[in-house]
């Protein structure tokens, strides 16, 4: 359906935003509280979150070619 | 007009030299041409021989044609079209010239036949004896033989008729011509008498009137004899004629008649002969009596005239002499007396010298007269004789036909008889075969009837039979048609009801709206399904319906349209989307791709998709300008083209596209069974 599309997106986007925002979020936790309110952890945290966001996307678009392969030894 | 003509005769000239203008520029122009001309020319002369030679062919086998016939019907039969051309150019053929000449002759011949038998049979008394060959029956020889005996006692009659009538006028004529002759004999006679002694006595008065009354007497007595004569000269040619014409009809009957007129006409013709010849005698005796007394009249007078010259006072009437005679006178006469008297001695004398001589020419011419006399007594004496003879012989012929008429009717009986007796011997033969003949037939006859009345009555029955069963048998129909219009009108109101719910399956079908499927199409169905029980068909056909259908319902084609147009946009955003391009930037690309490529709304598709085609782009225009154009199918058809990711986005579409088309096509194989099914309802099983 398209609307399936559609809520991938919706999906996909409220995922990558909520995990950016929340990898942002630790991030910023762990600059305050462990690394000097360096920004690194920062964009390694809201990085993390984007990336693990766009990894998710991904795979749910991907979900529909996906083949799950099982390896079937000889006996 | 002058004008008209001038300016015809410049508009031709002009024309002309128009033309040979052209002509010279055309000459100059193509000098090939004259060639071609020239070989043309000798074209010509070729065309030109070729009609000659058929003109000529043609004209002389016309003309061969009129002259011989048989050639004109051999041309007529060969060459078709040639009876109409020589019909045309010699009139119509001739009869062959020989059958019509025969036919002539024949005609001729046959008309000569029939005139000398037309002569020969009224000659023959029986008739039988003409025909050839063929008896007449004998009623018919009865008939003719009546008629002519009828015919002959006619002619007889009046013939006898006629003849009795000129026999008796003729009779009377000759009566009359015989009484005038004697009367005028009679006449003659007495006058030859009176003459006679008027010369020999004395010359008185009264005798001289007496011989004058006897002369007046005797001329008026030969005219009334001569008119009678004449007249029974014209009665007696008359009967002549009469016994002629009757001789010439020929018939037997009449011949006595005849034979005895013409012996009566003989007798008549010979009495009258007779008589005229007596009175021719009469005549010449009173002729030479007459010139006696001529001379004797002559001298007389001589004397007279001498006396009177010699004593001329005196008249010379021998009355009137009375006494005045002088004695001179007296003397003078007796001188004269006395000279008369020698001169009549002398003459005397002369006449006895030339007595014999006078005698001899005398005889001479008596005997001439005599021989002349003779002559003709002997012509008539001759006529008489063979007048007689020829009668004679006539009466004997008769008497000879009437013995052979006798002995041949005596031979006529005896055959008669003996065809009689004959006749009624091959009768009896007859009767008696006859007799077995009719009895055979009779009984025959008795037979067949006997046969055709049982057949009659035997046909009667199966008539009957027939009938009956005929009437069974109809009544048997008329039931059964009876029964199967039951049947018919029960099929007819099975198809109608299935015809009722395909159309409300087909209802059913109309109440999808945008976006809201049909209603489910069980009940349709089931309705279908109820009425259709017989038919395998529709039953298959209605099981055939897709399950969604039924459950569910179907989407209507604009909702599909719908659907699609907003499908188009996303098809076109995932088209590079597929099982190997599907990441994340795959999908930008693709999403660049679609923001950057435009393609045509709507594009017709061709009829052979090539590998080009398959482009998503293109497909999805092609599917839109389908759908735009009421054509589901080929749009689901070429959406079915997409693959990857687009395919899967338009896969719901297509499910529901391909649901919708499936259960149109069924509903639409449904509603064209239940027409059929209607119509051939209609018409008688």
């Amino acid at each position: 359906m398209a609307d399936e599309h559609g809520r991938k997106w919706d999906r996909c986007l409220a995922d990558t935003a909520v995990k950016t925002v929340t990898g942002l979020g630790v991030g910023i936790m762990f600059s305050v509280l462990f690394f000097k309110r360096r920004t690194w952890p920062v964009s390694l945290g809201s990085g993390l979150g984007l990336g693990m966001g766009y990894a998710n996307c991904q795979h749910d678009f991907r979900s529909p070619y996906l083949i799950h392969g099982r390896v079937v030894k000889d006996q | 007009s002058l004008a008209a003509t001038l300016t015809a005769l410049s508009a031709d000239v002009s024309e002309d030299t128009l033309c040979l203008s052209l002509c010279d520029s055309r000459h100059r122009r193509t000098k090939t041409d004259r060639c071609l001309f020239l070989s043309g020319g000798g074209a010509a002369k070729v065309v030109a021989a070729g009609l000659v030679t058929v003109g000529g062919g043609i004209g002389g086998t016309i003309l061969y044609a009129k002259w011989d016939n048989k050639f004109r019907a051999a041309v007529e039969n060969n060459v078709p079209y040639s009876d109409w051309l020589l019909g045309l150019a010699l009139g119509p053929p001739s009869p062959k010239s020989g059958l019509p000449i025969k036919k002539q002759y024949k005609d001729c011949h046959e008309h000569q036949d029939t005139s000398v038998t037309a002569a020969v049979h009224p000659d023959t008394e029986s008739p039988t004896a003409t025909e050839p060959l063929k008896e007449r029956p004998v009623e018919e020889v009865a008939a003719i033989l009546a008629q002519q005996d009828q015919e002959e006692q006619d002619i007889a009659t009046s013939v006898s008729a006629s003849l009795e009538e000129s026999l008796t006028s003729s009779a009377k004529a000759t009566l009359q011509a015989i009484g005038a002759q004697e009367a005028a004999l009679q006449a003659i006679t007495r006058h030859t008498l009176k003459l006679k002694e008027a010369m020999e006595a004395e010359e008185k008065s009264a005798q001289w009137k007496d011989l004058e009354a006897a002369l007046a007497d005797r001329t008026g007595a030969v005219n009334d004899a001569e008119t009678a004569l004449s007249k029974a000269n014209e009665a007696l040619d008359s009967l002549k004629s009469v016994i002629d014409k009757s001789k010439g009809l020929k018939v037997s009957a009449v011949r006595p008649l005849v034979l005895a007129a013409e012996e009566n006409l003989h007798n008549m013709v010979v009495d009258l002969d007779k008589v005229v010849t007596k009175v021719h005698s009469a005549e010449s005796e009173a002729k030479i009596v007459s010139q006696y007394s001529e001379l004797v009249n002559e001298a007389k007078q001589q004397f007279q005239r001498e006396v009177s010259s010699l004593t001329p006072e005196i008249q010379a009437n021998w009355k009137g002499l009375t006494g005045k005679l002088s004695s001179d006178d007296l003397n003078a006469l007796i001188a004269h007396a006395h000279r008369r008297i020698d001169q009549l001695n002398r003459e005397l004398a002369e006449q006895r010298v030339r007595e014999q001589i006078h005698i001899d020419a005398a005889l001479e011419q008596q005997k001439l007269e005599d021989q002349k006399a003779l002559e003709k007594a002997v012509s008539t004496a001759l006529q008489h004789i063979k007048e007689e003879a020829r009668l004679e012989q006539e009466r004997k012929l008769s008497e000879l036909r009437e013995v052979m008429e006798a002995e041949m009717r005596t031979q006529l009986r005896r055959q008669a008889a003996a065809h009689t007796d004959h006749v009624r011997d091959v009768l009896k033969v007859q009767e008696q075969e006859l007799r077995v003949d009719a009895e055979q037939v009779l009984s025959s006859k008795m037979l067949e009837q006997e046969t055709r009345y049982r057949q009659l009555s035997q046909e009667q029955l199966d008539n009957f039979t027939l009938d009956m069963n005929t009437a069974y048998a109809r009544l048997k129909g008329m039931e059964e048609a009876i029964d199967s219009h039951v049947v018919a009108e029960e099929e007819a109101r099975k198809a109608h009801q299935l015809w009722l719910s395909v159309e409300a399956l087909n209802y059913t079908l109309k109440t999808a709206n945008a976006d809201i499927p049909t209603v489910p199409l069980e009940g349709a169905a089931q309705a279908v399904r109820d009425s259709c029980h017989d038919s395998d068909f529709a039953l298959a056909l209605s099981s055939a319906l897709p399950e969604e259908s039924l459950h569910r319902g179907v989407y209507s084609e604009a909702s599909l349209r719908a659907r699609f147009n907003s499908l188009r946009s996303l098809a076109r955003r995932v088209a590079l989307i597929d099982e190997s391009h599907n990441s994340l930037y795959q999908y930008f690309l693709s999403y660049l791709q679609a923001a950057l490529l435009f393609e045509e709304k709507q594009e017709a598709p061709p009829a052979q998709l090539c590998s080009e085609d398959l482009d998503p782009f293109k497909l999805l225009s092609y599917a839109s300008y389908c759908l735009e154009h009421g054509d589901l199918e080929l749009a689901a058809k070429l959406v079915n083209q997409l693959r990857g990711e687009a395919r899967r986005v338009v896969e719901d579409w297509l499910t529901e596209a391909r649901l919708t088309l499936e259960t149109r096509q069924v509903v639409s194989l449904l509603s064209a069974y239940a027409n059929a099914v209607g119509l051939g309802t209609t018409q008688a099983p």
